[in-house]
């Protein structure tokens, strides 16, 4: 057995964060990063505008950059975990760069590599997520740990001036699974259909 | 502008364009200093900087699901940085345009670029990228343009390695 950790008593649940980001979503375009965060968009209703990931650990960010810059117009959110954002870690340097004033990033974070054991990430000895993107440049950035904070950080990540970076700590716990769609060129070719 | 074959990042850069490669994804390379210089003077472009050669692939993939083409240029070194992420590209079908200036070959100077300097054409090839190796300067522009017809109309996953012995020997000397 695992020793407790503070994250199994974060107060925040990731169904309810991602339903609070979703649940007006209107236009939206969503990348989710693989695991969780992706389970946790397939749960608020399979869309064409979802691009959630089953692989490419670490791209998650610099999809969603790449769709923000050939999409000025629409809002382009990001949803992903701590782990996967940790190997795309750089990625912020470069949206940072970019400035993309469509896109929002959103990190899960429950301190935890959830598909593989619930081993610690590095969040969980003290890396500090919103402060990296801080200090990489994003303009906005947040973190969040309770209720009171999550109404303003879902504005921030749908309708604030981006780049935007939201940290929101979550509860270490594995939700029933709902599963995206895991053939990729499907995912592909539905999602360039609907913005057409 | 007359075109000589010395002037293959002119010819490359007039090939991007025509192709409508609208995100230039990059880690530069000494190699590639003037590809990319054009690349930033031209309006049409926007460039994205890169702190790996990965995130390239993971940009263009959302480049195109927002309906716009792109190219990443790197160093050969920077294929290895790029394999897992070619994932996406395989199994989703996304076009890729690679563009490496290689380093490791004839006359290199530096051991540290032996490796990836040997097996970079053959990891693209495990990995599912078409591989045409340009050996001359007059040659890099015609395998640019049929790369990229490759990557936009397949779509495939395509790169082109720019020889070495076009670019040239990096010096360590002190002069």
């Amino acid at each position: 057995m695992t020793s407790p950790r503070a994250s199994e008593d974060f107060p925040l649940r990731r169904r309810a964060v991602v339903e609070a980001l979703l649940m007006d979503r209107g236009g939206l375009l969503v990348v989710a990063g693989l695991g969780a965060p992706a389970w946790d968009v397939a749960a608020m209703g399979d869309s064409d505008l979802d691009f959630p990931l089953w692989g490419a650990m670490g791209g998650a960010v610099m999809i969603g950059l790449g769709l923000a810059l050939a999409q000025p117009e629409r809002r382009v959110l990001v949803i992903t975990g701590d782990g996967e954002m940790l190997m795309g870690i750089g990625s912020l340097a470069t949206v940072a760069v970019c400035a993309p004033i469509n896109l929002a990033i959103v990190v899960l974070d429950n301190e935890s590599y959830g598909e593989t054991g619930m081993q610690p990430t590095h969040t969980a000895s003290g890396a500090d997520l919103a402060a990296m993107a801080q200090a990489a440049g994003f303009p906005v950035s947040a973190l969040v740990r309770d209720e009171e904070a999550l109404a303003s950080a879902v504005n921030l990540a749908c309708d604030a001036r981006g780049p935007v970076f939201v940290a929101i700590k979550i509860r270490a716990e594995s939700p029933p699974l709902v599963l995206p769609p895991r053939d990729g060129e499907i995912l592909k070719q539905r999602f360039r259909a609907a913005l057409q | 502008m007359r075109q000589t074959a010395e002037d293959w990042p002119g010819h490359v850069h007039r090939v991007l364009a025509d192709a409508e490669a609208r995100q230039i994804a990059y880690v530069p390379d000494s190699g590639l200093t003037r590809l990319i210089a054009l690349c930033r003077a031209d309006p049409t472009m926007t460039m994205v900087p890169l702190t790996s050669e990965q995130e390239g692939v993971a940009l263009l993939a959302g480049a195109w699901l927002g309906g716009q083409r792109g190219a990443l240029l790197m160093q050969g070194s920077g294929i290895g940085n790029c394999v897992n992420m070619l994932s996406l590209t395989t199994v989703c079908r996304f076009p890729l345009l690679i563009i490496a200036t290689m380093r490791g070959e004839t006359g290199e100077t530096n051991p540290w670029q032996l490796l990836m300097g040997s097996i970079a054409s053959d990891v693209l090839g495990l990995a599912a990228v078409g591989v045409r190796r340009a050996e001359t300067a007059d040659a890099v522009g015609a395998a640019v343009a049929e790369a990229a017809r490759e990557a936009f109309d397949g779509p495939a996953a395509s790169a082109v390695l720019i020889a070495q012995a076009v670019i040239g020997i990096k010096s360590f000397d002190d002069d």
